[in-house]
């Protein structure tokens, strides 16, 4: 399924956000959620992208969807460089990128039946224009992503929340897109479903060629789900390359922490593991620090880190990181 | 090693539109001295609702505890005076809550609020309470505690309001702590140093505590013995090395492998627990976890199965099929 071909490109992508500060909204501080981030991805493969809150993964998602015009830098889709697009430009191109956020409570209409909400699309889009035939495919749809065709006449409360997640994916399936964006799908939910759901987006990538960029912060759920995947941090990718390679030999500081502080179910091996506990605490992206952004927090930092800003170079054949040291 | 908490057939009940939801269904389980005990479930299973019915906090009239008796150092909670049981909370037993912000006061001052437990507790003067909270917050790894006592919650970081918390916690020296998901809205790096933190204040100063939580991960580093909830019920106990290594609960085991580790080989599929999280005012006859079990015989859907002793060390299930699934879990390797 996977051929070379980029069907995203992000080059150099960079989101300012103008904010006020003070009591009175005076002084303008500027958050700089994205910092020059460049990675691409291939026809049927899935991207991880990791990182903590505020790292800039979900922005960075926003601006590939065009929900948020970038401040610079490139979203090349499919050959085309969407930050020069006009919204009527971007409307049809907008039905072949989805996305399936993390809250599937708060991302339906409660108004609207499951069969209404997975049949908006298709006719805002034009796909099926017949009424008759769109509710035959909903029901198609909803057969997809494991639900039954009743459903279609339940009310989004209705539903558990494993349930209401399978909505949320039909909604994206509908109008047949070729890249979805998964902004932490499965983290909202009990562990015991969120195995069903990963393997609902894995079947359903087979099934209909998808390519995914997954955004989450749980490693595990990441590492099993992944091709490739990128760490971020900061608004920066600090560490991108093959799954294998990244968690079998890990090269950024930060990447190592976090795999580090992820916990194992199984206190016998808990026991005698080595642990990076981080000290401190993310900085804010309002004032991000000079030189390395995590060096405030990196266990191995040197005093050229606190000028020099590392690129990320390619320190082995297609892995790269970002850090002096590597 | 004394008990310390011991909460005997807890029922703590709802009433709503749809019928009576048994949240905490005749419950019973213990905590020793300075002993670190896990409530482990999914959302909804009443692990929160257990740890709010110790302290007396479930909302009426819709919530009421019908029955049971929550004994902490031999009295009776639930029959305490509503004064009696002020002396409790805080004093006796520290909370520390998922969400720091949301029980955090947000227009009054930390110091504020460290200091407030500290003078209606111990009776400490103005000037001697502020002075043990800059302590407290220095001791729980908060740069600067002078001057941060006279700031407010929204000037502090997730992870430093956590922290704030487990000051909050410990302030009146308690001998409990019930944390409820206390580093589930937290980054994996702050998790990582809010537990160690927590974990080694426990230890200085031999402080029980009451892990709530949904991660299995979370309850392997830091608790001593495990109870997995299910439905309002507890469905397994026993050690944490126990309930890992050698599950005898079909939901156990099924949480324990649907989730991806990091320590083993990448698996081509995940195993879920197939099928929905029970609603709780349409439950099943006989055993809750029946039409999601891989193992169920026809008893299950007719007898409830009691807790049983299954490996001897204090591991009980709630299963009529434990035994067989011992044997089978075992063959398959896990």
């Amino acid at each position: 399924m996977k051929d070379d071909a980029p069907i995203l490109e992000v080059r150099n992508l960079v989101k300012h956000f103008q904010v006020r500060g003070g009591f009175f909204g005076g002084r303008a501080g500027l958050v700089r959620a994205v910092e020059g981030v460049s990675f691409e991805i291939r026809r049927g493969e899935t991207l991880g992208l990791v990182g903590e809150s505020g790292c800039g993964k979900t922005t960075t998602g926003r601006c590939i969807l065009q929900l948020e015009r970038p401040t610079s830098g490139q979203i090349i889709f499919d050959g085309r460089d969407l930050t020069t697009l006009d919204e009527d430009a971007l409307r049809p191109i907008r039905r072949k990128m989805q996305v399936i956020f993390q809250d599937p409570y708060s991302s339906l209409n409660p108004r609207m039946t499951v069969g209404q909400i997975i049949a908006e699309p298709l006719a805002v889009h034009g796909i099926v224009t017949d009424r008759g035939r769109r509710a035959t495919r909903v029901r198609e749809i909803l057969s997809h992503v494991g639900l039954l065709a009743q459903h279609a006449h339940r009310y989004p409360h209705q539903l558990s929340g494993g349930q209401r997640q399978r909505v949320g994916i039909a909604r994206a399936l509908a109008v047949e897109p070729s890249l979805i964006i998964c902004d932490e799908p499965v983290s909202a939910l009990d562990v015991s479903i969120q195995a069903q759901i990963i393997n609902l987006l894995e079947d359903l990538q087979a099934q209909f060629g998808l390519t995914y960029l997954f955004v989450a912060h749980d490693l595990s759920v990441v590492r099993h789900i992944s091709d490739r995947v990128a760490v971020m941090y900061l608004g920066k990718i600090v560490e991108i390359t093959d799954r294998k390679s990244l968690y079998d030999s890990p090269l950024h500081p930060y990447t190592k922490a976090l795999l580090s502080a992820v916990p194992i179910p199984d206190p016998a091996l808990e026991a005698q593991r080595e642990r990076v506990v981080l000290g401190g605490e993310v900085p804010s992206p309002l004032n991000p620090p000079t030189g390395c952004v995590f060096h405030p927090r990196c266990p191995i930092a040197i005093d050229r880190c606190r000028v020099e800003v590392p690129d990320l170079r390619e320190i082995h054949p297609a892995h790269r990181a970002a850090c002096l040291l590597a | 090693m004394g008990t310390l908490l011991e909460v005997k057939n807890l029922k703590t009940h709802f009433v709503t539109r749809s019928g009576v939801v048994r949240a905490v269904d005749d419950v019973s389980w213990d905590v020793g001295e300075s002993e670190t005990v896990a409530l482990v479930g999914e959302s909804g299973c009443g692990k929160s609702v257990s740890a709010l019915s110790i302290m007396r906090l479930v909302a009426g009239p819709a919530g009421r505890i019908v029955g049971g008796e929550v004994l902490f150092k031999g009295r009776d909670l639930l029959k305490l005076s509503d004064e009696e049981m002020r002396h409790v909370r805080g004093r006796e037993i520290g909370m520390i809550f998922q969400e720091p912000m949301t029980s955090l006061n947000p227009v009054l001052s930390i110091g504020r609020q460290l200091t407030e437990g500290l003078e209606i507790h111990l009776g400490l003067s103005p000037t001697e309470a502020r002075r043990r909270a800059a302590e407290l917050l220095g001791m729980v790894g908060i740069p600067d505690p002078e001057r941060r006592l006279s700031q407010y919650p929204h000037q502090f970081s997730g992870g430093m309001r956590q922290r704030m918390m487990i000051a909050m916690a410990l302030a009146c020296k308690p001998s409990l702590i019930l944390a409820d998901e206390p580093t589930t809205a937290l980054d994996v790096t702050i998790q990582a140093q809010i537990l160690e933190l927590m974990k080694d204040l426990s230890r200085r100063f031999g402080v029980a505590m009451l892990i709530i939580t949904h991660n299995l991960g979370v309850v392997a580093r830091y608790a001593d013995r495990v109870n997995v909830m299910y439905a309002g019920k507890i469905i397994e106990r026993g050690t944490a090395r126990e309930i890992y290594a050698n599950p005898r609960h079909p939901y156990t085991l099924g949480l324990l492998r649907s989730v991806p580790r990091l320590d083993e080989p990448r698996r081509a599929r995940l195993d879920p627990i197939e099928g929905q999280p029970p609603d709780l005012t349409r439950l099943p006859n006989g055993c809750a976890f029946t039409p999601r079990c891989a193992f169920s015989v026809d008893r299950c859907r007719a007898e409830i199965p009691p807790l049983r002793a299954v490996n001897g060390a204090g591991h009980v299930s709630a299963c009529w099929e434990a035994e067989r699934l011992g044997r089978e879990a075992t063959a398959v390797g896990s």
